[in-house]
């Protein structure tokens, strides 16, 4: 069992690479993500019916598929419409519209739970459209919001996992290949596992950061 | 036609929540300088007409002039949008009941958030405005703090140094002591009969009899959606013209 980590530890920059293209993925599907939700929440709680309707019905859409067809669909299915992407950008695409979905939902809860009264201050001393919801609307939604956010971060990141079966060089892609190399299953994928927990302990650092904020405010 | 010294006039207007008719044909004006109490009973649509007012709610009918120009139409005839409702709203100041400061904000913050990210004044000049009102208030001591800190008569004195901040030609209350312990109501009262004194214009939805009788120039009296009488307070609190406002008098001063 030592010699099979040993043969882990050989492979160390094959696993850091996978790492690293984790993390580049699911900070830039968070951070895309969310940046959609932006746009797509206050669509969600608009007072046009259609639009308040179509936004709807992509984010019901979009939280009742698995993950792992939906990047079936990005990177197989979307080239019968002309459009081709090389796997990382279906990943990202991916990622990105998926989680988007389910943050724009996570705001929009929050949202209605907000009390009505600061944000009609906003627009009783001039605020409206975008202004409106980026300095009076938005801030609190992240501060209230931002361990559910944190909990979908994570969830991006372990979302990003599936991404190995378009072959995109992350962590769970990396674990595999160093247990179909050598043959070592369990030191390469218990190995991967403890990676996606540092990474998890990370955000949730962030998340701790952003209560503290929060609790100032409360 | 518009009175010149008029900063306010409101002109016939009406307004309905589905079955009910909330305000009918209100009509009055308020000249610069004056202290206008609003008073009547719950439900009597004073809230309503405050609103409606800057347009937080959308009159169904009437006309409403501020220093002349009208509020929610513009000069094609059409409804306003929301950008350029929002440019009128920002010359009126707005006191709200449950204070509504924003929390993600500080004391600070708050006071000079709508002067420059609506106004678009500069930043160094409104801080200073916003730190002499505070003085003002009597909270400089509490500027950097966020409003979750504060005890409720701090945090509506904070809301009345937010309205002031953006050097508004009419400050609307709307019941700014009813959410109040009892023994914080005289600290905002105070600020209030200052502001008073100096001779802001200000409507103010109130239940404070004592203070509409010493602190107002004028009483608008409302029942059932209705301007039913209007006058000095002397007159007003002492020898009311109508059944309506003599009934409501005893009632409060009953206790």
């Amino acid at each position: 069992m030592i010699r099979d980590f040993a043969i882990v530890w050989s492979e160390r920059d094959l696993l850091l690479s996978g790492l690293g293209n984790t993390t580049i993925l699911s900070v830039l599907s968070a951070i895309a993500g969310l940046v959609i939700a932006f746009v797509l929440t206050p669509a969600l709680m608009s007072k046009r019916r259609w639009l308040a309707l179509t936004v709807r019905v992509f984010v019901d859409g979009m939280r009742c598929v698995p993950f792992l067809l939906f990047a079936y669909i990005v990177y197989y299915g979307l080239p019968s419409f002309g459009i081709r992407l090389d796997n990382w950008s279906s990943g990202l695409v991916a990622l990105t519209v998926y989680h988007a979905a389910y943050l724009a939902e996570i705001l929009r809860g929050a949202w209605v739970a907000q009390p009505r009264e600061p944000i009609e201050a906003g627009v009783a001393f001039g605020f409206s459209g975008p202004r409106l919801f980026r300095r009076i609307i938005l801030p609190p939604l992240l501060l209230a919001a931002g361990p559910v956010i944190g909990n979908q971060m994570i969830q991006i990141v372990k979302d990003s996992a599936f991404l190995t079966i378009i072959a995109l060089p992350e962590l769970t892609h990396a674990a595999s290949s160093i247990q179909s190399r050598h043959y070592v299953p369990f030191a390469a994928f218990i190995t991967a596992v403890f990676l996606y927990w540092g990474l998890c302990l990370v955000i949730e650092a962030g998340v701790s950061g952003i209560d503290r904020l929060a609790s100032a405010r409360r | 036609m518009t009175n010149d010294m008029a900063v306010l006039d409101v002109a016939g207007i009406s307004k309905r929540f589905g079955d009910l008719q909330v305000l009918s044909d209100i009509s009055f004006t308020v000249t610069r300088g004056e202290t206008v109490c609003v008073l009547g009973p719950s439900g009597s649509g004073k809230s309503t007409l405050l609103r409606c007012i800057n347009w937080l709610e959308r009159p169904d009918a009437g006309q409403i002039y501020l220093n002349g120009d009208r509020i929610g139409i513009n000069n094609g005839g059409v409804v306003m949008s929301d950008r350029e409702l929002s440019r009128v709203r920002t010359r009126i100041g707005m006191v709200f009941q449950h204070f509504a400061l924003w929390p993600h904000l500080t004391v600070l913050q708050n006071l000079m958030e709508a002067p420059v990210q609506v106004q678009r004044r500069p930043a160094a000049e409104v801080r200073e405005e916003a730190m002499a009102l505070l003085a003002k208030v009597g909270l400089s001591d509490k500027a950097d703090v966020f409003p979750a800190r504060l005890s409720g008569g701090q945090k509506q004195r904070v809301g009345i140094a937010r309205a002031l901040a953006m050097k508004p030609d009419v400050l609307l209350f709307d019941e700014p002591t009813s959410a109040l312990d009892p023994e914080l109501v005289g600290e905002v009262l105070l600020v209030m009969r200052e502001l008073a004194r100096e001779g802001r214009t200000m409507v103010i939805v109130t239940h404070e009899m004592g203070f509409a009788r010493d602190a107002a120039t004028r009483i608008l009296f409302m029942d059932r959606g209705r301007v039913v009488e209007t006058g000095p307070p002397e007159r007003f609190f002492v020898s009311p013209d109508t059944e309506r406002a003599r009934q409501f008098i005893q009632r409060y001063a009953a206790g």
